[in-house]
């Protein structure tokens, strides 16, 4: 996001260096970072908190962030360009809303339903990618407004009933596991999903223009990359993402309700910071952001477990995301101190000076 | 295309690795059970912070307590289902021996609820009930048209049987504010023709919404003779409302409410009389009859006995429900004797 | 109109500031305010002619205003702060426990507490952002779960019930002075306060600099860490205030104080006219933007609108602004320029 007020830290900005070894290049990131704790949380879990490798644990977590999950998919790509999306929890209750409506008033069957709400939240994309990328309004602004508009129609349209009569079959379905496992199937849907952003954002000329756009807008826009279309196109794939997210936690816990996924954005935010996306632009990768869902999902889980309640539960997120934030800055800091060290820009230590026999009349 | 900053820490494709391992080996153990012969009773109300399931919570433990039971509370911010789902999910993966609860909706729970009962748990609803065919057993504190018809009576008798009333409940899906209020407007029909019910506002449990959800309906309805408040929360912040308001004295407040919250507003007028149940009691009633649905003394079905410590032996009904007792009417007269 | 931007002025000082004003956003939005009342009115007359209906109008804005106000202060310098909804709620129990834990804690030690305490959390905010070259949008966002959960651990799931508090607080939130609230009173003169210094002060111009361009101030020679930080404070201060209005004003608090109201915050800088990207607008524009949100809530059900649908004219107020906002800025910069290459 270019609304900083102060310059973004010079080193998170050259190019890879190929004088590293590939394993360096690798190991050295951000994302690696997240994937090691994700593991030790994993490990210290599985050892210390008591039911925590019950065959339930896992199935839940995952049946809990799976919209999570969905979602901080595209958002990655919008926050790589540099851009926002905070409408997206509203976009889901507004789905949620008409999945539940259409099901239970105008008596569709659920595909149906649901593939009118992915429509609709397209359209809402539509409105946020037309508001930020051609008519040149700051994202931040635009989608706090939409959030308001989305949740105002979803809860307008319902009032505060709900809807929960969903066919039985419906609601199992989302809930059915991949064999024996713990898995739920709704992970494939993810996997698929997963797989076809990655493509997208690494191996493709609109993926390479996304980064570019984060960069650095001019200079991406008159290297050929159509800044306003890429953006428009980001913004229409978080609405229908969000609905799918939508249709989905309707099934899941057979509640339609105006204000489902209340507070949904923050978490989806975040989960992507935390994965390693830079909140400047033009950096960031899928396997992090995974990790950094799956992360606050174990670390909720476990906690929920050890009977901590949902204040220590959000006090260890928020620490989170304040953290991994501040790391860069700080890694920043202390690497362009060596460097200034290294040059001779900074002087040694008042001790070591008065060591020094040339140094007089220093302390 | 990746861009790498300076790293100290590395572990990467080790860590991705072992965190995959991980997780298919967490598929394998089985989950454990409780902790050696007491029962673990962990009670679920509609939202945590609530003066009315403080209480009643408050009663629940002490009867665990006195059985040699293990008692935990757990709970939602906000008064909702989908907040409900983690905390069955936990204490279903905590293979606790039963959970109480008191649902937001009647449908919404329900897979999480059938999903904690294969996995062993007995579910009790209590205050709140949900679909019969996701719980073990449901503790009624009052008849629905019991405490329909105290409502009823009390605002009747405070507005002269005749003028505009309105309504303040709490969530819009909770299943026992709907019975009762559909409840009312039948007993209105029927019996007080010359009192029309106008509108029907939601609180949500909330103490800021129920305050000014209350200005809204005096302002909308300026020719407002009372207003039925048939939740704690509600009741309270409506009275502190009215009390500072124009209409103090001139709109009649009653409903469901605990002594102590409303005990100034009694003393200075806002309020004539109100009813409840003691909730502390229908907690521990909630608890004794887990207890004896793990013990297997009982298994809902009707025509089940079990005793329930201080409160008598009870009987289950045929609807798998167990009974609590009457409404018992406060007024300035009587509330100095309760403290709850 | 090009003559006006390139030459100095031919027009008098009086002439120009009316003409000025009348052109200004803040006059336009309180017509907007003034045709919701009236609209409100003609439907019920009690909305504005009824003892409730006038004190309510004034008293309801009076928690959103010092939110609205300290969110202007930051925005201007290009930042946002999204964790006043928690420092609220923390600041509101703060406000209970002292009643509760010190009974003879006089009220105006209480409301110093308070507001020093939001600046203690405006001030983690500032430092991290200022000083940890940061965006503000992440580190408000984690002490927004940070200040929230610590909130909840702290209040457990107690509440503070009105019965807690001294009447004579609790009278605060319902008593009049002259027919103005005095809650409405108090945050307006936080507006009047913050409005003169942000117009008239140096360190206050300092902060439309600094949010008109930030790199620029910095080579300006502006201490633009120092500045932030400072406004960050503000901030925090005034959702401690806000707090302790919260807590006279409702009597009870608990752990869902303040949840969500940062956004009606931000809506209301950006509905009064402050740029999000910083270097515009006043508080008097907030201020009459959270009036103007906080009455459209109130006068939906009395037009017939179910208030379900509030929100969502909240969001077309806050996107039509906004986009009000660029289209106006575009087409004086377009002038400009004509300006500049006519001349």
């Amino acid at each position: 996001m270019s609304t900083s007020t102060l310059s973004r830290p010079e080193s998170a900005r050259t190019y890879a260096s190929y004088s590293q070894p590939w394993w360096r290049r690798v190991l050295f990131t951000r994302e690696a970072a997240v994937i090691a704790l994700l593991a030790a949380v994993l490990i210290w879990s599985n050892l210390n908190v008591r039911n925590f490798d019950s065959p339930l644990t896992l199935y839940f977590l995952f049946l809990d962030i799976t919209p999570i999950l969905l979602i901080a998919l595209p958002m990655t790509l919008v926050v790589v360009t540099g851009e926002i999306d905070l409408s997206v929890a509203s976009v889901v209750g507004l789905s949620s809303v008409l999945v539940g409506i259409l099901h239970h008033d105008a008596g569709m069957s659920i595909p149906v339903a649901g593939l009118i709400a992915l429509v609709v939240g397209a359209i809402c994309g539509m409105v946020n990618g037309f508001l930020v990328a051609y008519v040149g309004l700051p994202s931040l602004a635009v989608t706090i407004g939409t959030l308001a508009l989305y949740r105002g129609i979803a809860v307008g349209l319902l009032g505060t009933k709900a809807v929960t009569d969903f066919p039985h079959k419906w609601t199992k379905l989302v809930q059915e596991r991949i064999g024996g496992s713990s898995y739920p199937l709704v992970l494939i849907v993810f996997a698929v999903l997963a797989i076809g952003f990655a493509l997208l954002l690494h191996a493709t000329p609109f993926g390479r223009g996304i980064f570019e756009i984060g960069l650095n807008k001019e200079a991406a826009h008159f290297s050929g990359v159509n800044v306003e279309r890429t953006k428009f196109l980001l913004f229409v794939l978080t609405g229908t993402v969000s609905a799918l997210a939508g249709i989905y936690y309707t099934l899941r816990y057979g509640s339609a309700r105006g204000d489902n996924a209340t507070g949904l954005e923050l978490q989806v935010i975040a989960a992507v910071l935390l994965g390693g996306v830079s909140i400047f632009g033009g950096r960031g990768a899928l396997h992090g952001v995974i990790a950094g869902v799956v992360l606050i999902g174990a670390i909720s889980s476990a906690m929920r477990l050890e009977n901590l309640t949902v204040n220590v539960i959000n006090i260890v997120i928020g620490s989170l995301l304040v953290l991994s934030v501040m790391s860069t800055s700080l890694l920043a800091w202390i690497s362009a101190l060596a460097t200034a060290r290294h040059n001779g820009a900074i002087r040694l230590g008042k001790r070591r000076q008065a060591a020094m026999h040339h140094r007089k009349g220093n302390q | 295309m990746k861009f790498h900053t300076r790293r100290i820490t590395a572990l990467a494709s080790v860590a991705m690795a072992a965190s995959l391992t991980l997780t298919a080996c967490g598929g394998d153990s089985e989950g454990t059970a409780t902790e050696g012969g007491a029962t673990t009773v962990t009670f679920l109300p509609k939202n945590l912070g609530n003066p009315y399931f403080d209480t009643s919570d408050a009663g629940g433990k002490a009867a665990v307590e006195a059985f040699g039971g293990t008692y935990q509370e757990v709970g939602p911010d906000a008064a909702t289902p989908d907040a409900q789902v983690p905390f069955i999910n936990t204490a279903a993966q905590q293979g606790v021996n039963a959970l109480v609860v008191s649902a937001d909706d009647p449908n919404a729970i329900c897979d999480a609820l059938n999903q904690a009962r294969q996995a062993g748990t007995k579910v009790v609803t209590f205050d709140s009930d949900t679909d019969p065919t996701c719980r073990d057993l449901f503790i009624n504190q009052a008849t629905s048209d019991g405490i329909a018809k105290v409502e009823v009576d009390l605002i009747a008798e405070q507005i002269g049987d005749s003028g505009e009333v309105a309504i303040l409940s709490a969530a819009a899906n909770a299943t026992n504010q709907n019975a009762w209020i559909d409840l009312m407007k039948k007993d209105l029909q029927a019996n007080h023709p010359n009192i029309k019910l106008v509108d029907v506002v939601y609180g949500n449990d909330d103490d800021q919404t129920s305050f000014d959800k209350t200005a809204a309906l005096l302002q909308a309805h300026p020719n407002l003779k009372g207003i039925i408040s048939p939740t704690t929360v509600g009741i309270a912040a409506a009275a502190r409302y009215l009390s500072t308001s124009q209409y103090k004295g001139k709109v009649a407040l009653t409903g469901l409410g605990t002594p102590n919250q409303m005990r100034d507003y009694v003393t200075d007028g806002t309020v004539t009389s109100f009813a409840l149940w003691n909730p502390a009691d229908l907690g521990a009633l909630a608890a004794y009859a887990a207890k004896a649905l793990v013990d297997g003394t009982i298994t809902g079905a009707a025509g089940d006995t079990f005793e329930a410590g201080d409160l008598g032996t009870f009987t289950v009904d045929d609807k798998a429900s167990v009974l609590l007792g009457d409404p018992f009417v406060f007024d300035k007269d009587n509330i100095a004797q309760f403290n709850f | 109109m090009t003559e006006v931007m390139v030459h100095p002025s031919q027009v008098s000082p009086l002439r120009r500031g009316i003409t000025n004003a009348l052109h200004s956003r803040e006059i336009s939005i309180f017509a907007v305010l003034v045709l919701v009342v009236v609209v409100a009115t003609t439907k019920s007359h009690s909305f504005l002619f009824s003892h409730d209906g006038w004190r309510d109008l004034l008293l309801t804005p009076a928690l959103l205003l010092p939110l609205a106000i300290g969110q202007t202060v930051v925005i201007v310098t290009r930042n946002v702060d999204l964790s006043v909804g928690s420092t609220l709620g923390l600041t509101a129990y703060l406000t209970g426990r002292l009643f509760v834990d010190h009974p003879g804690l006089p009220i105006i030690a209480v409301f110093a507490i308070a507001i020093a305490a939001g600046a203690g959390l405006g001030a983690v905010n500032g430092v991290l952002i200022a000083y940890g070259r940061v965006p503000a949008l992440v580190i408000t966002l984690g002490t927004l779960y940070i200040y929230r959960g610590i909130f909840l651990s702290w209040a457990g799931s107690d509440r503070i019930n009105a019965s807690d508090m001294p009447k004579s607080f609790l009278s605060l939130g319902t008593r009049s002075v002259l027919g103005l609230p005095m809650l409405t009173i108090l945050a307006a003169v936080v507006v009047v306060g913050v409005a003169y210094v942000l117009r008239n002060a140096r360190s206050g111009r300092e902060l439309y600099a600094i949010g008109s361009d930030p790199d620029a101030a910095g080579l300006y020679g502006l201490p633009v860490s120092r500045r932030v930080l400072a406004a960050f404070v503000v901030s925090g201060a005034l959702a401690g205030l806000a707090g302790v209005v919260y807590a006279a004003r409702y009597g009870t608090v608990s752990s869902g104080a303040g949840y969500g109201i940062e956004l009606q915050a931000v809506g209301a800088a950006v509905i009064g006219g402050v740029a999000i990207f910083g270097g515009s607008g006043t508080v008097w524009g907030a201020a009459i933007g959270a009036f103007l949100l906080v009455t459209i809530n109130r006068a939906l059900p009395i037009v017939g609108i179910q208030d379900f649908w509030q929100q969502a004219v909240v969001g077309l107020l806050i996107i039509s602004s906004v986009a009000l906002d660029r289209v106006l800025s575009a087409r004086r910069a377009r002038q400009l320029v004509e300006a500049r290459d006519q001349s």
